[in-house]
């Protein structure tokens, strides 16, 4: 069961701040005797719409902050976020900018 | 006539779990796409062929904003920005990491090249960030000097 993400998003001068925090082991081979357990991709959507893919690695450090930044931007976009790990769990989660 | 249009209907259904099916599993594939050889490459130069970007042109374009001596190698927060104009795509390695590739970002229309990452180091190491823009790679290295590794037990 995926642990709970936050995320805010928060418009600054001329682009939109989002930062956005997953629950995750993050789990690394070394850790686990060869049984890694890690987000392998993640994916930002603004207004349903993908503006940033990033695939990821096990040395992506437990419970993953993530801070990023999308062009300009309005009151009340939607942001969402989502990922997706190697075993084949996944979560989202999703918020306005305010 | 009735029992036409149950078959009509039938096949109507048949068709749409087909379309459906066929649709949505490589949305699926495309979600999932990881590239395993450049993760599990053991070196930088091999991660950056198997991401199709190897011997990148140093650049002073791209920044790398991030603490010059780690106390906790477990996070290690780094801060990337690429000044390239249409960079569509950024990765943070660190060099001596068992597996140097730690991510990979692929920037699409509405998004700026910045990404702030909290990465694992097990031990002081060269962080080498590479931005591709019109199809050329771009590098810049920045040392961050650990005190205590993050990637063991």
């Amino acid at each position: 069961m995926a642990g709970p993400m936050k995320m805010r998003a928060t418009l600054a001068s001329g682009y939109t701040d989002v930062r956005v925090l997953m629950t995750h082991p993050m789990a690394t081979e070394q850790q686990t005797k060869g049984q890694p357990h890690f987000i392998q991709n993640l994916t930002v959507k603004v207004n349903g719409k993908t503006a940033i893919e990033a695939q990821i690695s096990q040395a992506v450090s437990r419970n993953p902050v993530f801070s990023f930044r999308l062009k300009g931007g309005a009151k009340g976009d939607r942001i969402e976020v989502s990922w997706l790990d190697n075993k084949g769990d996944t979560n989202k989660t999703e918020t306005a900018v305010a | 006539m009735n029992d036409r249009r149950r078959n009509l209907l039938r096949s109507a259904g048949a068709a749409a779990a087909l379309l459906v099916g066929g649709l949505l599993k490589p949305v699926l594939a495309l979600a999932a796409a990881w590239n395993k050889d450049a993760f599990a490459a053991k070196n930088p130069a091999d991660a950056l062929k198997s991401i199709g970007a190897a011997s990148p042109a140093a650049s002073g374009d791209i920044v790398i904003e991030a603490p010059q001596i780690a106390e906790n190698g477990a996070v290690v927060p780094i801060e990337i920005t690429s000044k390239i104009p249409g960079t569509t795509s950024m990765a943070v390695l660190v060099e001596k990491n068992p597996y140097p590739l730690v991510a990979k970002f692929d920037f699409m229309e509405g998004a700026l090249p910045f990404v702030k990452v909290n990465a694992k180091m097990g031990e002081t190491s060269d962080v080498r960030v590479v931005a591709t823009a019109g199809g050329k790679h771009y590098a810049a290295t920045r040392e961050i000097k650990v005190t205590i590794g993050g990637c063991g037990g």
